[in-house]
């Protein structure tokens, strides 16, 4: 038996190998979600019958399902997630050049999501009854019913049409112009980010709350500290597993969203990538980029994991 | 034969002596909520109305909804056309109200599949345990890994574009969450005095999921279930938008904005109303869900 962080790290790992077949095998499935023939499906309309033949061998339609499952996840493992059936281009390659444009963004709208959330949530537990406080619930309610791709419309409209303070469209590369990247995914981070700002405030609140009403802060005020001190050294540090949970969790729906955003804003990620295959039946795409989605979530769900057990002792020592 | 007469049993033995502690009768008591519940009173209000907008669209609506008006294309609002025209001079406020059908139907329909699915599952296996429910719940897992539109998408891209296959995505994508819910609160209630109480009567499986456990484990579903009406519409409206969902010519708010977008710079008056329209809906069934959870959790303070 391990203990502490690696010891956790090591437990989680080990729990997140059947996730991997699940989701790895949900990925695989999808295939056979196609009505008809999945080989001729894939073929394509106006396919030859060797490139029919030839999917079915890649695929193994030949073979009992278990065995394809084993036979692709190998093949997935090695990173060969096949051909785009349009460009012929690798799957995975085409994912990496667009994946960066789309992790831009969904960090993006994270930090600035929790620059929003995190402070609204605390003004509002500390101020809990007044109009600010009912104010701010209020707009959080707002936040999670608001359509995204909506508000990026707003926005083009406003700021990029009307004050021409912002591109209307497109991307640019972190890797080459990282300031003019971050400039031109302001926007569509914005609209992405309004879910965010709504959980966090309205979770940043209620659990301050609960710590704020707990017993030993209770002491902490009756021995004389003053409520900042209090809220700073306290109050702040116990709720910081929640919010850093919270942002975790948010970034699966981030990468939702991000499928619509990236639309409004054309932004050439992952996420125009699986709807545009999805619209033309580009299959190989959509089953790669949904496959790097989940792993992508699934390690993000990991490192919150070991982040909460490296500031906060108790998570390691729970497990 | 033996269990059914023990079971009526078990039923008429109870029955005298719960209602003389039970309340006024639920009817009553919803009324006297919905009064002292104002946002849930308006919520419901507007979903009614939305509803009935829905059933009779034809009656209600000025124009047919696909009707194109070539010489008013685009047309800002007038009293002809309160809402003004889209691209092709079809009328906005007809749409808008022809478009309420598929959205309140690919809600409900997302809904209703993650339901028939994850309730059954999450109560099947937080029931029998085990080997079985270690296994159901590293499905749930895995398929919860899944950001929720991405697997819509991908299934949608499967099943082939269109909004019923479009809506059976997102009720796949429901259906791991509402499955662990009811999973947690089977194992809550399956623990329960009366639970052993009834198995003590001699009460088959079946009777104890249908009877005790079901109604009795349900209600953070009820609540689940009411704010996924929210993440299903603004999904269909999402879907749409990307053409996935709902196709030409028929009217939804997702379309519309889409098609608003395209021509935003010509007219951008056209982008308010289907785009409140979904904000509004979406809000109200948050709003009810939120409602619905205060009253059936008297833990949480009221607002």
């Amino acid at each position: 038996m391990m203990y502490g962080v690696p010891g956790m790290i090591a437990q989680r790992l080990m729990q997140l190998v059947p996730v991997m077949i699940v989701a790895t095998f949900v990925v695989f499935s999808l295939v056979y979600m196609m009505p008809g023939d999945p080989a001729m499906m894939i073929a394509g309309d106006y396919a030859t019958a060797e490139r029919i033949a030839e999917i079915r061998q890649i695929y193994g339609f030949d073979r009992p399902m278990l065995v394809q499952y084993f036979f692709w996840l190998g093949n997935a493992v090695q990173g060969d997630l096949g051909h785009s059936l349009f460009s012929n281009e690798s799957v995975l390659r085409l994912i990496l050049s667009r994946l960066p444009h789309t992790i831009l963004l969904v960090l993006y709208s994270l930090v600035l999501g929790a620059a929003i959330g995190v402070p609204l949530g605390i003004l509002a537990a500390t101020r809990q009854g007044t109009t600010l406080d009912k104010t701010i619930t209020s707009v959080a309610s707002l936040g999670v019913a608001v359509p995204n791709f909506w508000l990026g419309i707003i926005l083009v409209t406003l700021f990029s049409l009307g004050y021409r303070w912002f591109p209307a469209t497109g991307a640019v590369s972190i890797f080459e112009k990282p300031l003019e990247a971050l400039y031109y995914a302001t926007l569509p981070a914005i609209a992405l980010s309004t879910g965010v700002v709504a959980v966090l405030a309205r979770q940043v609140r209620s659990a301050l709350l609960e710590v704020l009403g707990s017993q030993y802060i209770r002491t902490l005020r009756a021995k004389g500290l003053g409520s900042g001190a209090i809220l700073w050294k306290h109050g702040l540090r116990n709720v910081a597993a929640t919010m850093l949970t919270i942002a975790g969790l948010q970034v699966n729906r981030l990468f939702s969203s991000a499928v619509i955003i990236e639309a409004v804003f054309a932004i050439p990620g992952v996420g125009n990538l699986i709807s545009y295959s999805a619209l033309n039946k580009d299959f190989p795409v959509v089953q790669g980029v949904a496959l790097v989605l989940v792993l992508v979530v699934i390690l993000t769900n990991l490192l919150v994991d070991v982040l909460n057990a490296t500031f906060d002792p108790r998570v390691a020592a729970s497990t | 034969m033996t269990d059914m007469n023990m079971t009526a049993m078990t039923q008429t033995a109870a029955v005298p002596a719960t209602r003389a502690t039970l309340p006024p009768p639920a009817r009553f008591r919803f009324w006297a909520w919905l009064w002292a519940d104002k946002r849930a009173l308006i919520s419901l209000a507007y979903l009614s109305v939305l509803v009935l907008a829905a059933i009779f669209a034809p009656v209600i609506a000025p124009y047919a909804p696909n009707k194109q008006d070539l010489m008013d294309l685009l047309a800002p609002p007038s009293g002809a056309h309160w809402l003004g025209t889209d691209d092709l001079g079809r009328d906005t406020l007809s749409r808008l109200i022809y478009g309420s059908y598929n959205a309140l139907y690919a809600a409900s329909l997302a809904v209703g599949i993650g339901v028939a699915i994850g309730v059954p599952l999450g109560v099947f296996i937080g029931f029998v345990g085990g080997w079985i429910d270690q296994v159901g719940s590293r499905i749930i897992d895995g398929v919860l890994a899944f950001p929720p539109l991405v697997l819509a998408v991908a299934v949608t891209g499967a099943l082939g574009i269109g909004l019923t296959n479009a809506m059976i995505a997102v009720g796949f994508a429901f259906a791991p969450v509402l499955a662990r819910t009811m999973r947690a609160q089977t194992l809550v209630v399956k623990n329960a005095l009366y639970v052993e109480a009834a198995v003590g009567f001699g009460a088959s499986r079946l009777h104890l999921i249908l009877r005790h456990i079901l109604p009795n484990a349900i209600q953070p579903v009820i609540v689940e279930v009411t704010l996924m009406l929210a993440v299903a519409l603004l999904a269909e409206a999402g879907l749409s938008f990307l053409s996935l969902g709902v196709q030409p010519p028929e009217s939804s708010w997702g379309g519309m904005l889409a098609r608003a977008y395209h021509y935003v710079e010509v007219a951008p008056e056209q982008m308010y109303a289907p785009g409140f329209a979904i904000l509004f809906t979406a809000l109200a069934f948050n709003t009810l869900g939120e409602s619905i959870r205060v009253l059936l959790d008297p833990t949480i303070k009221r607002r």
